[in-house]
């Protein structure tokens, strides 16, 4: 078979994997440092029969795929701070109606408009908390090209799965690298699809619990004639208020996710074995990190890193061993700390986290790291 | 014969939220008898309203029905409609929620011509919220947020649609709910963005401060400002003060195709874009 090696960019790669994973619906407003998606998926989505559309806002790009969901499509749209700001209001709405999508933030400088064109990962935050009311979260990180392949097919598989939006974060410098690399083959990869209804329209609920945590989803036209609302509701869709029914609701969002985090949480170990200084690290500055590392191995520190390839839910077993036994950990960010301040929770007492966190727009030097490494010993 | 209504509500959602007397409920009836009209299936076609006391209506009918955020609708309902354009696409909007915190997609909705039909039931305040004024409130009436009375001027939603670019605009009032029906119907039959705005009574909210608080007085006031098409064409501007001009205000035939302001013509968007798949497809 012909491999496809060749260059690609972090963007580009987004929407290649997106339509290997059946994506065939986006909606999107141009915002740098993200539009190199959505441009990918205008040139690919109508020859594979699908649709790219430009909407007015992100505010409507979020409502017009949900929309493209209930009618039975995979979907995507990408976007960057600000319009991932607009977004939130309907990725509520997408949480609350279960509705399967994929949200691509190429993250920049903020508040505001702050930094359109440089390097931040200012959204980690707004990742989880970013639309009101309570939710369960999925986001995930790549840090290398290959990755990004990865965990954007991994990104509609959780859609699919778990019935609710994926955030895929990158930020610019993943977003924007390009290199040459190898697709990998079509045929093994592992493509998951929402869970279909077994029951005839008459015994069938949008929200039926009766099949577990993530219920059966039918879409729109095809016989089940049902409701779905951004207001909470019981298993048939319709509105209520009924406090132990939404209690009830609430909590199995939040554990369709919990419940399985140990299939969902994702990281790597570098350099661990022996390693008594940590660096606790995800996306760009991973690859920073990485390097520093090496850098401190050669001059005979123990150090190594642990690095996220999904950010929410975070491994909380693993970070709490971490805590308990290594010296220091250091956590380089592209921000003012939105994940240190997490992971101080966890180690309370037990460990000294060090933050490195830089706005400017610039990335975090290798060198950086390794003065805060030699500080740590 | 009697339209049988129960062929198209979820009975068992009924009594309906609304107050008794409310405007909405003729729109529902006209609506569903212009779904009969078209001889739909109920599976083929999808309801999508925003937030208020009319985008409740879907959640009555027996049909696929989206519930979504406060003037989004026709967002949700373009990723429903380009994702199925077989299907027939239906949006209940009131006058808030369609041109106040819906107006950027209301236009947009228009511009694209997509074939969908968004029905407006105008009642000239925020009903569900306790009746704040709206974009449509006449100058001069009170609501709970101007209580010396209106100074912000209003939308003609007919003519916002037809400038934005929406192929079949029409107006009637809920006092004639037969002639909601055939504006509705051919909403549904053109080929392209139908809006029709149903002038209806909100006697609770909007009623109650004006000194019509039940559905009869607030519906003669509704009746009072009428003024058909033909009529108001013939009639000078200061006469028209104060009126609301009911009618077709564009009526185009299905074959011909609506021109934008370069003097492009304009195709339905969902044969626009399968132009655009078939082009992609193409083997060089
Ligand atoms: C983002 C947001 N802002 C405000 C509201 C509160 N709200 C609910 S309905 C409504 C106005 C409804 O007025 P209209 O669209 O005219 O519908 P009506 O109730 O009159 O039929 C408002 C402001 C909301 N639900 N969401
Ligand atoms: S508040 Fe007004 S719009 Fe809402 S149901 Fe009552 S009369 Fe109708
Ligand atoms: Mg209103």
């Amino acid at each position: 078979m012909k491999k496809s090696v060749r260059f690609y960019s972090g963007a580009e790669l987004v929407a290649i994997a997106a339509v290997d994973a059946g994506c065939r619906f986006f909606g999107g407003y141009p915002i740098t440092p993200s539009s190199e998606i959505a441009e990918t998926m205008s040139l690919m989505l109508p020859k594979v029969g699908g649709t790219y559309i430009q909407m007015e806002d992100e505010i409507a790009a979020m409502g017009s795929i949900i929309g493209a969901s209930l009618a039975g499509e995979k979907v995507l749209t990408a976007t960057s701070g600000p319009g991932f700001s607009l977004k939130q209001e309907n990725i509520g709405y997408a949480y609350m109606a279960e509705v399967p999508c994929v949200i691509c933030n190429v993250m920049r400088g903020g508040p505001s408009t702050g930094l359109p064109t440089a390097l931040a990962q200012a959204d980690i935050m707004q990742a989880k908390w970013g639309t009101h009311g309570d939710h369960p979260v999925i986001a995930l990180t790549p840090a290398y090209l290959e990755e990004i392949y990865e965990l954007t097919i991994k990104a509609f598989n959780f859609a699919e799965i778990y019935r609710m939006p994926i955030m895929l974060l990158l930020d610019e410098v993943i977003a924007h690298l390009s290199a040459a690399i190898e697709l990998p083959d079509k045929e093994r990869l592992v493509i998951k699809n929402r869970r279909r209804p077994t029951v005839p329209p008459e015994k069938y609920y949008p929200y039926d619990t009766a099949y577990g945590d993530v219920p059966p989803m039918a879409n729109f036209f095809e016989g089940y004639r049902f409701h779905v609302t951004g207001l909470s509701h019981d298993k048939t869709g319709f509105p209520t208020t009924d406090p132990e029914i939404v209690q009830a609701d609430q909590e199995r969002h939040l554990r369709k996710v919990n419940s399985k985090k140990s299939e969902i949480v994702d990281y790597e170990y570098y350099k661990m074995k022996d390693a008594d200084i940590v660096i606790f690290a995800y996306g760009s500055t991973a690859r920073a990190a990485r390097v520093a590392v090496d850098n401190a191995r050669s001059l005979g520190i123990n150090v190594g890193m642990m690095r996220l390839r999904v950010i929410w839910p975070l491994p909380d077993a693993e970070i709490l061993k971490l805590c308990s036994k290594s010296k220091a950990i250091i956590i380089p960010e592209m921000n003012m700390g939105q994940l240190s301040e997490v992971i101080e929770r966890y180690a309370a007492d037990r460990t000294k986290i060090m933050r490195i966190n830089h706005v400017g727009g610039v990335p975090i030097h290798p060198t950086d790291i390794l003065n805060v490494i030699k500080e740590a010993l | 014969m009697a339209f049988e209504y129960e062929k198209y509500l979820r009975m068992d959602k009924i009594p309906h939220l609304w107050c008794p007397g409310c405007g909405i409920g003729v729109v529902l009836k006209a609506m569903l008898r212009a779904v009969e009209n078209m001889g739909w299936n109920k599976d083929d076609v999808a309801f999508v309203s925003g937030i208020g006391c009319t985008s409740r209506a879907p959640g009555y009918i027996d049909c696929n029905t989206l519930h979504t955020t406060h003037g989004r609708a026709l967002a949700f309902a373009t990723g429903i409609k380009l994702a199925r354009p077989a299907k027939h696409v239906v949006i209940f909007s009131g006058d808030g929620d369609a041109t106040a915190i819906g107006g950027n997609h209301f236009i947009h909705a228009c511009r694209r011509n997509i074939n969908m039909t968004l029905v407006v039931v105008n009642n000239n305040t925020y009903g569900m919220t306790g009746g704040q004024h709206s974009p449509t409130t006449p100058i001069g009436y009170k609501t709970s947020t101007t209580v010396y009375g209106n100074i912000d001027p209003t939308f003609d939603i007919c003519m916002l649609a037809r400038g934005a670019g929406a192929s079949y605009v029409a107006r009637a009032t809920v006092n004639k709910g037969k002639q909601l029906e055939k504006y509705i119907t051919k909403g549904f039959e053109h080929n392209g963005f139908s809006v029709i705005v149903a002038t209806a009574n909100c006697h609770t909210q909007f009623g109650r401060k004006n000194k019509m608080g039940d559905p009869i007085s607030a519906r003669k006031w509704i009746a009072d400002r009428e003024i058909p098409l033909e009529k108001a064409r013939e009639m000078k501007a200061e006469e028209l003060k104060d009126r609301v001009i009911t009618g077709e205000f564009i009526t185009e035939e299905p074959e011909k195709t609506r021109w934008d302001n370069y003097n492009h013509p304009v195709h339905e968007y969902t044969e626009a874009y399968q132009t655009i798949r078939d082009k992609a497809q193409e083997k060089k």
